[in-house]
């Protein structure tokens, strides 16, 4: 079973969000979406300071196996993205949750959090797609 | 639940994600696909491909037999153990599979199909048998794992018996030795110096756990996959099929044309289509930009349309690399179309890369 770590929000899409709790997030894909995905390849990553909408294409992961859309869960400013998986996107496979994180976002609208599922509900929507 | 090679269990053990292939449950790969390419190229590494089909013909005439079954001609084959590519064709030209045949001795010659191509292939090399009275019999009970990469060998060597490593050590490129109930090809898909060893199931998992405590990893077919395309080498049912030739496939060099009077199956067809404008070819793309070609992309070249055939990214060059089959091959540029826009590639001529380094 993959990795889903009880502090982190989720979509049923596969994405993580860790609230930082200062009106910013952490977003990138969970370890049971780079599984199914297999070695990344390609990340193509939004520009720093774009605006973003729940629910808008914000990034493309892509493995040997297939091109991959990331949504974005929440509206807001991307205030950050990891440069470093331009050299090395295996950081994704390496540490979904960590090295592997996608980009940051200053939120628009605190109370889109709502909307995001927590690691129970996640786990089963991972387990669903086996 | 599909069939099981007897180094399953090895597989499981290793953490492999198992994948269906053509009816058997094979490993895709035991973590990372990526590492296990590098690990071909730049040490070792080691697949199972005991799913593959082993043939035995046996007969007095059995050259007579294959010179009429294969389009490359095995009177090429002068010394016993020498192997052979071919393509094996219907009598429309189209490729039934693609092969490789060792000479054993005058009357015995041992064949190497695809797995997914096992019952059509017994069925029509069994029926075109009977004229030339040859028999065809694929035996129980065994099981192969192809060793490749730049220590392949000497690797190999330490874990064998010594007699066998003896002889293995003395063979050139495409020839097979064999000692009792072993036989080793120094053959191989990925481009890469190494073995291919065929012994009883009984006996594969002793070899494979030999290897692996000598340093040998253990690699999918995904990697497989990477290396093959990487080392130019075409997939059976991907790259070509029934209804294409040879000669559509990038295949040309493995028909024998001469003798002129050699009649071999589908002859009389892709005799026509040499040298014809019309008929289309199999080339290699390289994608400067980001993102990976995939299979049955379009490829639009001066105005004409091909199709990817097999697309990848090369973990050897960090970029995408294809086959394509094209109407024409004129022209060094071409555009592919990739999730929904057309991005420029670069047409050149397959391998991508050989034993470990890039040659486009």
């Amino acid at each position: 079973m993959s990795n889903v770590p009880a502090n982190l929000k989720y979509t049923k899409s596969h994405e993580w969000i860790q609230d930082m709790g200062d009106g910013t997030v952490n977003i990138g894909i969970t370890d049971h979406a780079q599984s199914l995905l297999g070695d990344l390849v390609f990340i193509e990553l939004p520009e720093v300071d774009s605006e973003v909408s729940a629910g808008d294409e914000c990034a493309v992961v892509e493995s040997v196996k297939a091109a991959s859309d990331v949504f974005t869960p929440l509206s807001g400013t991307v205030i950050g993205v990891n440069e470093a998986l331009a050299d090395t996107p295996e950081l994704i496979n390496k540490d979904a949750y960590g090295d592997g994180w996608l980009m940051k976002l200053k939120l628009s609208d605190n109370n889109e959090l709502k909307d995001l599922i927590d690691a129970s509900a996640y786990e089963e929507v991972a387990a669903e797609d086996h | 639940m599909g069939k099981k090679t007897p180094l399953y269990d090895a597989h499981v053990k290793h953490d492999a994600k198992i994948v269906d292939f053509g009816g058997w449950d094979m490993p895709l790969h035991y973590g990372s696909q990526i590492e296990e390419h590098h690990e071909v190229r730049r040490t070792a590494g080691m697949f199972d491909v005991s799913h593959m089909t082993v043939l035995e013909l046996r007969g007095e005439k059995v050259v007579d037999f294959l010179r009429k079954l294969l389009a490359n001609d095995v009177a090429r084959l002068k010394d016993k153990g020498k192997a052979l590519y071919s393509c094996m064709l219907n009598e429309k030209g189209g490729v039934i599979d693609d092969l490789i045949v060792y000479y054993m001795e005058d009357d015995w010659f041992r064949m190497v199909v695809n797995a997914a191509t096992h019952d059509k292939d017994v069925a029509w090399i069994t029926k075109q048998a009977q004229a030339f009275s040859v028999k065809v019999d694929e035996p129980e009970g065994l099981s192969m794992i192809a060793v490749q990469g730049p220590e392949a060998r000497d690797k190999t060597h330490q874990v064998i018996d010594k007699t066998l490593a003896e002889k293995a050590a003395s063979a050139k490129r495409f020839y097979a030795v064999t000692d009792g109930e072993t036989f080793i090809g120094r053959t191989g898909y990925t481009g890469e110096d190494g073995y291919e060893i065929i012994l009883p199931a009984n006996k594969v998992m002793d070899l494979w756990n030999a290897l692996y405590n000598a340093g040998v990893r253990p690699c999918g077919l995904g990697a497989r996959d990477t290396l093959r395309l990487e080392a130019g080498m075409n997939l059976y049912g991907t790259d070509m099929d029934e209804e294409i030739s040879p000669l559509e496939a990038g295949l040309a060099w493995t028909v024998a044309w001469e003798p002129e009077d050699r009649d071999f199956i589908g002859r009389q067809v892709i005799e026509q289509q040499r040298g014809q404008n019309g008929t289309r070819k199999l080339v290699g793309l390289i994608l400067e930009g980001k993102g990976v070609l995939r299979n049955h992309q379009k490829v639009f070249v001066n105005g004409d349309e091909g199709e990817i055939t097999s697309g990848s990214f090369s973990p050897t060059l960090g970029k995408a690399i294809a086959f394509a089959r094209i109407p024409k091959n004129e022209t060094e540029q071409c555009e592919v179309e990739m999730r929904g826009k057309r991005v420029p590639a670069l047409i050149v001529k397959p391998p991508f890369v050989r034993d470990g380094k890039a040659c486009v």
